[in-house]
């Protein structure tokens, strides 16, 4: 088969593998070649062991921007502290917010990271606050690396996944469409499930019966055979490729479909969107996807911060922590790396209208399973929050961490137009502490 | 003497270090007490200004009352306790844990027999202000409960929540009686996926038969503070009454965080937010303000004097600053 490189311009890298599986939409679809499969970077010494049990990563997006001061970093009886107190957690002398009671109980599977500072790369904005914490580099015109995801859906995914390897479930609509692949190419653009449902089109039509649809594609099967007897190429098999796994996504269709998991389940994860979204992610994890992102709305409290994320944290500590759970229970904890993040912190100064506003010099992020050592709390910030103290780190370093702590190389040096660009930020460095 | 709005005027202005949060007279009218983001309270003597802390709370203070001599003060804070103090005194007289999560109203019966506090753990308690024991507990509000208060006879306490439900309880059956529906005063903001807005605070007409109910309309924007403050006026003695929306004129954004019916028949919001800090004079049968004043700092509570010529407001800046609803002194001349 053809190599091919990505960002090479061709067809099978203008459209994508999600818009394909997103939207069937028949024979409008093209297909990426090549690509599939553990990469030649992957370490040499566990590259057997991934091949065998596959990595998989969780991240839970807290958008708008977590406050660390009502969650992973509280500071009672402060002048910033506000309102909310701090609670002991399963791990003695590790304290986060009363916020988080049941979270606070799974804390020996997590870890804390009370020193990250990204105010040079996102200025408080948005848009690059998520570009820094899901690229691990600083956005600048002209240039785009890819998602998180898409770099996990590329080197942990495997050809045989007929699911989509970037799953994100929104709480709304279907997702920005950005160039989250980057130079990767768009098959490993994420798939968006908007509130929590199936890709559109992937149920066989009512009119069509079971037997007249394996018959269609039986017909399809042997003119598509009779083509490629004569004229085989990277693109044909590409169609191919893609047609087969979008049939198989078709016959998973139940994956996406979280009615499926038990009353008592459904129940215990809450019957709330957040719920339903996070036991919706157990179920993709457990049937194989590589990358599954949830995105709790929303953070942005500028306005009375205490009661809405009274109301959000509540939502989230419940779902949150029976995730971590039955993970843990279930022996995915192992082989699935879990993040929680935004795109920024809030302030620690409280403002007139009991809000915090954005704040980007000092805040946390939460790491665990999979290659990260848990249980422990690393780096702090001063006694009201406004600077880190020690440990200091930015979104690069944690990008690498994520990367190593599922076995893959950071400083891998992808081919794209002839130029090598390091996967992770090459000024940035791994934090070995961090790591199992 | 009367209550004359418009000429409400800054009669003292006193400070503290850090944000209030809530405020409240002394039945006897001498000292004006406000709950602090410092986890105090904090009291004045209104004429000298004399000030008292006292420490007790390990959160924010944000329920205040007192026995009707005076002589007693119960507060709630984020910390879920209910801390009785002697006023005078500089240490709690008792402390119990009476909710989970914060306590957003106290409020004593008129007898002085019993205190019942409110909470985001959307429990109603009431307690023994004798001893501190719990004498019931009145579950019905599936919401964070913001307000509540016992009516001028003893006969019912009302409570309100984050979803506008308010709540009529029997105080001698503990059971509940009536229910009204301030839903105009809560939204779900779809886009953003939260809860805002409620009763965030009401007040009951001299005689009983009405009830004014503060909070926001128009929230196009909670977590931005895209608001308007609002009062909705319920005439309770109506067996299913459809309440009145009263708002400023003008598009001035912010919440009604407090509201007080005055023995003369019109209602008084004060107001906080992007908007900035605003006293709202409404007539009862008005939409709209006959009377408005800006108050320098947003307001997040307020009280009426048991004069009916002075008013309270906690604010942001840590001030709480007195009104007065009459014409000013001129000043002296040597």
């Amino acid at each position: 088969m053809k190599r091919c490189d990505y960002a090479c311009g061709t067809d099978d890298h203008t459209v994508s593998r999600r818009r394909f599986l997103g939207g069937l939409t028949g024979g409008a679809a093209l297909a990426a070649s090549s690509g599939f499969g553990l990469s030649s970077f992957v370490r040499p010494t566990v590259a057997s062991r991934l091949a065998e049990q596959q990595k998989q990563v969780l991240v839970i997006w807290l958008a708008g921007g977590l406050s660390q001061l009502e969650s992973w970093d509280p500071k009672p009886h402060t002048e910033t502290g506000g309102p909310f107190r701090s609670i002991e957690t399963s791990v003695p002398g590790i304290q986060i917010s009363e916020l988080l009671p049941r979270t606070a109980m799974q804390m020996h599977h997590l870890a804390l990271v009370r020193s990250l500072n990204t105010s040079a790369a996102t200025q408080g904005d948005h848009g690059k606050g998520a570009y820094v914490m899901q690229t691990g580099r600083t956005q600048l015109p002209g240039q785009e690396y890819p998602q998180l995801g898409s770099v996990m859906a590329r080197y942990l995914g495997t050809e045989r996944d007929p699911l989509p390897g970037y799953i994100h479930i929104t709480p709304g609509g279907g997702g920005l469409g950005r160039n989250e692949a980057a130079y990767l190419g768009p098959r490993y653009a994420p798939l968006y499930l908007g509130a929590g449902h199936a890709p559109a089109n992937t149920q066989r039509p009512g009119h069509i019966t079971a037997e007249a649809d394996q018959a269609r594609h039986a017909l399809r099967a042997r003119m598509n055979d009779r083509f490629a007897s004569r004229r085989r190429t990277a693109e044909t098999e590409a169609y191919t490729t893609t047609y087969d796994q979008a049939r198989q996504l078709m016959e998973k269709r139940d994956v996406f479909d979280v009615t499926k998991e038990p009353a008592a389940d459904q129940e215990r994860y809450g019957t709330h969107d957040f719920g339903r979204h996070c036991l919706l992610a157990r179920r993709l994890l457990e049937s194989g996807v590589t990358y599954v992102q949830v995105t709790h709305s929303n953070y942005d409290t500028h306005n009375e911060n205490f009661s809405f994320h009274l109301e959000q944290l509540g939502e989230f500590d419940q779902s949150f922590s029976n995730l971590i759970d039955d993970l843990a229970a279930r022996g995915l904890l192992q082989h699935t790396l879990v993040l929680v993040m935004s795109e920024f912190g809030r302030t620690p100064g409280i403002n007139y209208l009991y809000g915090r506003d954005h704040w980007d010099a000092s805040w946390s992020v939460v790491l665990g399973g999979c290659g990260i050592r848990t249980g422990q709390v690393y780096g702090s910030t001063n006694e009201k929050g406004t600077e880190v103290k020690d440990k200091l780190v930015g979104a690069g370093h944690l990008f690498h961490t994520y990367l190593r702590a599922v076995g893959l190389d950071p400083s891998f040096d992808f081919e794209a137009d002839g130029r090598a660009i390091q996967l992770a930020d090459p000024t940035a460095r791994v934090v070995t502490e961090l790591l199992a | 003497m009367t209550a004359d709005p418009t000429q409400t005027h800054l009669a003292k202005d006193l400070a503290h270090d850090r944000p209030l949060v809530t405020c409240r007279f002394a039945p006897t009218g001498s000292m004006a007490f406000a709950g602090s983001e410092d986890e105090s309270i904090v009291g004045w003597n209104v004429e000298t200004g004399e000030k008292v802390q006292l420490k007790g709370h390990e959160s924010w203070v944000f329920a205040l009352d007192l026995t009707a001599d005076g002589q007693t003060l119960v507060s709630g804070g984020g910390d879920g306790r209910l801390i009785w103090w002697a006023v005078g005194a500089d240490a709690p007289m008792r402390r119990i844990d009476a909710h989970r999560g914060w306590i957003n109203a106290v409020t004593i019966h008129p007898d002085g027999s019993t205190v019942a506090t409110v909470g985001n753990d959307r429990m109603v308690r009431i307690w023994s202000m004798i001893d501190g024991t719990q004498v019931a507990e009145l579950p019905g509000h599936e919401r964070p409960i913001y307000a509540a208060r016992f009516d001028a006879v003893g006969k019912h306490l009302i409570t309100a929540d984050l979803l506008g439900r308010i709540v009529f309880w029997d105080v001698e059956t503990r059971e509940e009686v009536r229910r009204l529906d301030a839903a105009k005063l809560y939204k779900y903001e779809t886009g953003q996926g939260v809860d805002y807005g409620g009763v965030r605070d009401f007040s009951l007409g001299p005689d009983g038969a009405r009830l004014a109910c503060s909070g926001l309309i128009e929230a196009s924007n909670p977590l931005g503070a895209v608001s308007n403050p609002a009062i909705l006026l319920f005439d309770v003695a109506d067996g299913a009454p459809e309440p009145k929306l009263q708002r400023p004129k003008e598009d001035v954004k912010g919440v009604g965080w407090g509201v007080r019916w005055h023995p003369q028949g019109f209602v008084v919001m004060a107001s906080g937010g992007t908007g900035g800090g605003w006293l709202w004079f409404f007539k009862p049968d008005d939409v709209n303000e006959f009377h408005k004043l800006n108050l320098t700092n947003t307001a997040r509570g307020l009280d009426l004097h048991p004069d009916g010529l002075r008013l309270a407001t906690a604010h942001h800046d840590g001030h709480l600053r007195i009104w007065s609803m009459s014409e000013p002194t001129p000043a002296k001349t040597t």
